[in-house]
């Protein structure tokens, strides 16, 4: 790994060399750094540029999640090494956006506004920074589902509805499943706390804190998933299991977990590796109590020092209004597709085996429709991860709740206040 | 080509090391310090920095994570680092005195943890640590099944790494094993060094095993043991990798193996204030010094007479 890009260096030094010797004018070059799996969709999606473009060369930088976004704040803030194409995901939009190192797509001269129709609105709205501004355009999304298993709710004598009508039915349910299977309802009662917060905003409402930089965290919706939260871990529901572990996958796989909430997109890693062989038992269902959520999603920007400003453009209308290259991404990589007009494509109707062959696509793109944006404020990861870190204490040591968001509160507003 | 002067020959060989430790040492040890006296919001560029003063030190000094990582921190350092040198010291007498062919390789034995690498030691043991199937709780368990040790096996396996008091000791028990192999080498080396005929002389004067290890022994590694302590303060204070990585980058439930390193990573990456970042970083230098001066204090060889 470390030596492969030292060598990429040296092969682009020495073909510099030779197209300067061989070549009068420079051929262009289109930079865009991504994280998987964008980056193999835009790798995909080469052929198509080459058709348009047959002398400007792609150049895909390609990183870890997490590194890719180091990489790139450290790009913003010394305005060095910046690709012309800045993929972005959900969660770093926000913060990026309020640096304003990112272009205003809608205005012009790039004027994507005009296409906001054909987006997702709420993603389209996840793009648009508190000025106005459309720092980053969205292609693929996560619309919320809970995956559960059919086989464990069949022996535990309850069914879908059961689990969705409300946050309270959802959690007795859990109980019963928990008496008769011995299964977990959820992997960390984190996950009831994480969604209950998102539940019942409206477009532009914030979630930790509001545009006037008012903390929220003492509202209603705070409280009620503290003590979701709370009744969950009392009655033994979850495995405090983290997402991601070992311990996850040996759940799904073992069938210890009855039920996750996620983005749509769960289904496909539970297909391809998590755990392939429990295919046929599970089912896709609305969130509980008609919450409409939605976990990340990607986005595509152009930095304020980027070189090639009109082609990134070009690029970017390309991979987010081509509804071809949408619907290929959505097949090979379980990208959701933002554009709208994708939606109606006969792909969505089709059976999922893994999911029963229920046609889940279905009530994804209604959930799609049925989320609302929530205003992302820069100080939303630290906000999470102290209103997190109070629960933990409520679960744990059992905090009193309205003390524990008293104290998350304090703490996010001197934050505020810097 | 003009020829080099011999003044100038000694400036070329050292300019190597120079200019590296220019760009890599000198240059982000200044630019910390100026930024800890500012405000900055990186994404926006290097234009975007205000000259916020004290603020930032401030801040650090009266929030309340700072002093719980930093209690994090001190717990971790005496827990993993204490153990780590009286284990160590006994294990070289012992390994010095009883092995004589298989010597080298029982050290490399004990040494080979110290150069693995971190992230795979870490994932190894988040895998023994596991709640349900990890081999601790196996092994805990099977030995609880023999006669007069079921107090060993509690009644649910242990949540090792997901409940706020396990995960330190955890943490302390991975970072013990690590670097214990370290410390009996340089304790070894120092017992080398002590002249054979001290106890031969002691054991004419009819000095036992115990007695010559309490009188010669344990004296004679005094300048090793400051160094190694020494060593032990400052990597303790710093401890970064273990406990990022067993716990997932998240410092654990209610952040009980948060380390003042840790928060200060996540606080410049995660949460995008490096102004912040850097006064903590300088803030745990301060600690670091500190203690480092203390154990001067406390273990430096001070002359034959004393």
């Amino acid at each position: 790994m470390a030596h492969a890009p030292f060598g990429n260096w040296l092969a682009a030094a020495l073909l510099m060399a030779g197209s300067a010797l061989f070549n009068a004018q420079a051929q262009q070059t289109l930079t865009i750094a991504a994280f998987p799996a964008v980056d193999e969709i835009a790798k995909a999606a080469i052929p198509a540029w080459k058709k348009k473009h047959p002398d400007v060369e792609i150049k895909i930088t390609s990183r870890a999640y997490a590194d890719h976004h180091t990489a790139m704040t450290t790009a913003l803030s010394t305005s060095s090494n910046l690709p012309d194409v800045m993929v972005l995901e959900y969660g770093y939009v926000g913060r990026f956006a309020e640096g304003g190192g990112l272009e205003d797509l809608g205005a012009a001269p790039y004027n994507m506004k005009a296409q906001q129709a054909r987006f997702v609105p709420f993603a389209w709205r996840q793009g648009t920074a508190s000025s106005g501004a459309q720092v980053a355009i969205p292609t693929d999304i996560g619309p919320g589902t809970l995956l559960y298993r059919t086989d464990i709710l069949k022996k535990a004598g309850v069914t879908e509805a059961d689990l969705t009508q409300s946050w309270e039915s959802y959690v007795g349910t859990g109980a019963k499943i928990k008496a008769t299977t011995g299964a977990y309802l959820m992997a960390h009662a984190r996950d009831i706390k994480d969604i209950v917060i998102r539940s019942n905003l409206q477009a532009g409402d914030g979630l930790y804190i509001d545009k006037s930089g008012k903390v929220l965290v003492d509202s209603p919706r705070f409280v009620r998933a503290f003590e979701l939260a709370k009744k969950v871990r009392e009655q033994k529901l979850d495995g405090k299991i983290a997402a991601w572990s070992n311990e996850w996958s040996e759940g799904f796989k073992r069938g210890t977990i009855a039920t996750q909430m996620s983005g749509a997109w769960l289904a496909g890693h539970l297909n391809n590796w998590l755990a392939p062989e429990t295919k046929g038992q599970w089912r896709a269902a609305q969130l509980p109590e008609k919450a409409w959520a939605s976990w990340g999603g990607s986005f595509y920007s152009i930095p304020k020092g980027a070189k090639n400003k009109a082609l990134a453009a070009e690029f970017i209308g390309m991979m987010t209004l081509t509804p071809e290259l949408q619907l290929a991404a959505f097949k090979s990589q379980d990208a959701f597709p933002a554009l709208l007009e994708v939606h109606g494509d006969a792909f969505f109707e089709q059976p999922i085996s893994f999911l029963a062959d229920q046609k889940a696509r279905v009530l994804w793109r209604e959930a799609a429709r049925k989320i609302s944006a929530v205003d992302v404020h820069k100080l939303d990861p630290i906000a999470d991860e102290i209103v997190s870190t109070e629960l933990d204490k409520v679960l744990d040591q059992g905090k009193d709740i309205r003390t524990a968001l008293a104290d998350a509160k304090a703490l996010i507003e001197r934050r505020v206040k810097r | 080509m003009p020829r080099l002067s011999p003044q100038a020959v000694p400036y070329l060989l050292l300019s190597p090391f120079v200019v590296l430790f220019l760009v890599f040492g000198v240059f982000p040890l200044g630019f910390s310090f100026f930024l800890a006296f500012q405000s900055w919001e990186p994404t926006a560029g290097l234009a975007s920095m205000k000259f916020v003063g004290l603020d930032n030190f401030a801040f650090a000094i009266t929030d309340e994570w700072f002093w719980k990582s930093l209690k994090n921190t001190a717990w971790l350092a005496l827990a993993a680092g204490v153990p780590q040198h009286v284990v160590a010291i006994p294990l070289a007498y012992f390994i010095h005195t009883s092995f004589k062919r298989t010597r080298n390789s029982v050290i490399g034995a004990y040494f080979l943890p110290y150069i693995t690498s971190t992230v795979a030691i870490a994932m190894m043991f988040s895998t023994l640590f596991s709640t349900d199937y990890g081999l601790i709780n196996v092994g805990l368990h099977a030995l609880g099944e023999l006669p007069g040790l079921g107090w060993l096996a509690p009644e649910a396996p242990t949540d090792w790494l997901g409940r706020a008091e396990n995960v330190k000791p955890a943490i302390a028990l991975v970072v013990f094993w690590r670097y214990v192999g370290f410390n009996t080498v340089l304790y070894l080396a120092a017992l080398q060094t002590i002249p054979g005929d001290i106890y031969e002389a002691a054991t004419m004067d009819g000095a036992g095993r115990w007695q010559q290890f309490w009188f010669i022994t344990l004296p004679s590694l005094q300048p090793m043991i400051y160094f190694g302590v020494t060593l032990s303060v400052i990597g303790g204070l710093q401890l970064f990798e273990e406990p990022f990585i067993l716990t997932g980058g998240r410092g654990g439930t209610d952040q009980s193996g948060m380390t003042t390193a840790m928060y200060m990573y996540r606080t410049a990456f995660e949460f995008n204030d490096f102004g912040g970042a850097s006064a903590l970083s300088w803030l745990l230098f301060v600690f670091v010094a500190l203690l480092t001066w203390l154990t001067n204090r406390a273990f430096k060889p001070r002359g034959p007479a004393a």
